[in-house]
């Protein structure tokens, strides 16, 4: 008899579970509301080494796709006060 | 200390930065002297340095040294930005890493001695397991506390990758690793007999499936848009593929015990969640790849890129082949050959290295203050030069995997085995040879790395940690 599985088991259903919860709250918390946003908000995020020099304050990459959409929700995204 | 509120914390990046192409040429360096011990067998001098005390320091320096450091590096960077936060507390990231580190040096010191649970990838002795734990929750504080305080309401998709991957392995290790101790570097494992190989394949698939993938694609979600410079395919799909592969991981350890003494059921279980998992695996690889769609010329000039969709093909390759090989009929030809090894090589040489190597170009630059690397053109080269070591290796283990499974399982007409087991590993030497040198190439990758990296590095002025950028005022 494999008395391993009554461990196993109810840890990987209880992990189902956890996980049916954790999507649960982000359905909830509107995290799934836009799904076009998010992916053009890493590209607003400019990592580049010029970025970080004081004189380039405003620089967005040239060839990011810039798109209305992106940008109200790029506003829309921000939280708390 | 208003100065660190508006930064990023980019010391302990930096630090997993160089330490991932450090450990990196440690690890491959042990897996180049331990295939030339296969081909060589007088190079394995003393019990120190044998075959079966490296073998094991291998697995674990480019797992857990060279692939950790990689993840802890690039969630670290990740997090922050996509959270537009700092990190949640610089005092117990600095201890994640000489933690880390500290489990890395053990676990270099303990293997050759011998001291081992005798579990794959879980070999290192109880009290480097307790340290590791302490580490990991550590860990998942740091990031964990870092969304939490994060400045924006979405929580990118990579945040959800690395998240995932850090709950699982802690749940993983600190069940896999449930053991008694009898002396401070011995201790039996609590599970026994087949009970135990079962536990330790569930562990051991899931390492492969949350360290190995989850955490790896965590990097991809992230570092392919960037260096792009476009957004990621499907974003949609991207969180479909998130949650369809952790509703499914878990399940696939038992295909590692086909034709065992685990019951027959549990081994056909195993088998169907791994045929399962190919499609979320292809949809995150045709999601990483198309993100090029309609700009593929970037690829032919940007090294950086090259290293991150190839890493991606051999995604897409590995994650066909792990299905494939979990079907009983297939895994009674491929298990305990090299055909294994192969497979796990397209895996951890193609895919885990390839994306670490492609994110780690990305970020040096960027952390230590710099416009580029020193030089572009030998990341061309190291990108050349790591893709035929890889293609060596795979193919070379193919064959021999095959030819070994085939010359195995030979019978005569009268019943009888057609070749002796020796016969086969005579027939092996070649294939063995050509994955030496394979891995001498991906090695000679590492190096020609770490010396750009280190001109990089010493080269021109820096530039302070960048600042915390606010989400909103940047577009405004």
């Amino acid at each position: 008899m494999m008395e391993t599985l009554y461990l196993l088991i109810p840890i990987s259903v209880g992990l189902v579970f956890l996980i049916g919860i954790a999507f649960w709250w982000s359905l909830r918390n509107g995290q799934f509301d836009d799904l076009e946003g998010p992916a053009y908000r890493i590209l607003m995020d400019d990592d580049s080494t010029s970025a970080q020099l004081p004189v380039s304050e405003s620089a967005v990459p040239p060839d990011t796709p810039p798109g209305e959409a992106a940008g109200s929700a790029a506003a829309a995204n921000v939280r708390g006060s | 200390m208003s100065v660190t509120q508006s930064t990023y914390n980019y010391k302990v990046v930096r630090q997993f930065t160089v330490m991932t192409v450090v450990w990196g040429i440690v690890g491959m360096l042990v897996g180049v002297i331990i295939a030339a011990q296969l081909v060589w067998p007088e190079l394995n001098f003393g019990p120190y340095l044998h075959f079966g005390r490296l073998r094991p320091l291998h697995t674990n320096a480019v797992i857990f040294a060279f692939g950790g450091c990689a993840l802890f590096a690039t969630s670290y960077y990740v997090v922050q930005r996509t959270c537009h936060a700092r990190i949640f507390s610089d005092g117990l990231a600095a201890f994640t890493f000489w933690g880390w580190q500290l489990v890395i040096v053990l676990a270099a010191i303990t293997l050759p001695l011998g001291m081992t649970q005798g579990k794959e990838y879980a070999e290192l002795e109880w009290p480097i397991d307790l340290l590791i734990a302490v580490v990991w929750v550590a860990y998942a504080v740091v990031f964990f506390g870092t969304i939490v305080k994060r400045k924006v309401t979405h929580i990118y998709v990579a945040n959800w990758f690395y998240g995932g991957f850090i709950l699982a392995v802690a749940l993983l290790h600190i069940v896999n690793s449930a053991a008694i101790p009898v002396s401070p570097t011995k201790s039996y494992s609590a599970y026994a007999g087949v009970q135990d190989a079962m536990v330790q394949w569930w562990y051991g698939h899931n390492a492969v499936g949350f360290f190995l993938t989850a955490g790896f694609l965590g990097m991809m979600y992230y570092f392919v848009p960037k260096q792009a410079g476009r957004p990621i395919y499907s974003y949609r799909l991207s969180v479909v593929h998130f949650w369809a592969l952790i509703f499914t991981y878990m399940w696939a350890g038992p295909h590692h015990l086909h034709y065992t003494a685990l019951p027959d059921w549990t081994q056909s279980v195993g088998m169907l969640f791994s045929l399962i998992l190919l499609a979320p695996s292809w949809g995150g690889m045709i999601n990483g790849v198309m993100t090029l769609s309609g700009a593929w010329h970037k690829l032919r000039d940007d090294p950086i890129l090259k290293f991150l969709i190839t890493s991606l093909s051999f995604y897409g390759m590995s994650t066909f082949e792990g299905p494939m090989m979990a079907i009983k009929t297939v895994n009674a030809l491929s298990h305990y050959t090299d055909w294994t090894i192969g497979h796990v090589h397209s895996g951890a040489l193609g895919w885990v290295a390839m994306i670490s190597i492609g994110s780690v170009y990305y970020l040096v630059p960027r952390l230590f203050g710099k416009p580029e690397m020193f030089s572009v053109k030998l990341i061309t080269v190291h990108f050349w030069v790591a893709t035929i070591g890889v293609v060596l290796y795979i193919a070379s283990m193919w064959i021999s995997g095959v030819m070994q499974g085939l010359m195995w399982r030979a019978v005569n007409a009268d019943g009888t085995l057609t070749y002796s087991f020796v016969e086969s590993v005579k027939a092996s030497y070649p294939f063995w040879a050509i994955r030496f040198l394979g891995g001498v190439l991906f090695l000679t990758g590492m190096l020609i790395m770490a010396y750009n990296m280190v001109k990089t590095i010493a080269g021109g002025r820096t530039v302070d940690d960048a600042l915390v950028l606010q989400p909103a005022a940047q577009h405004a």
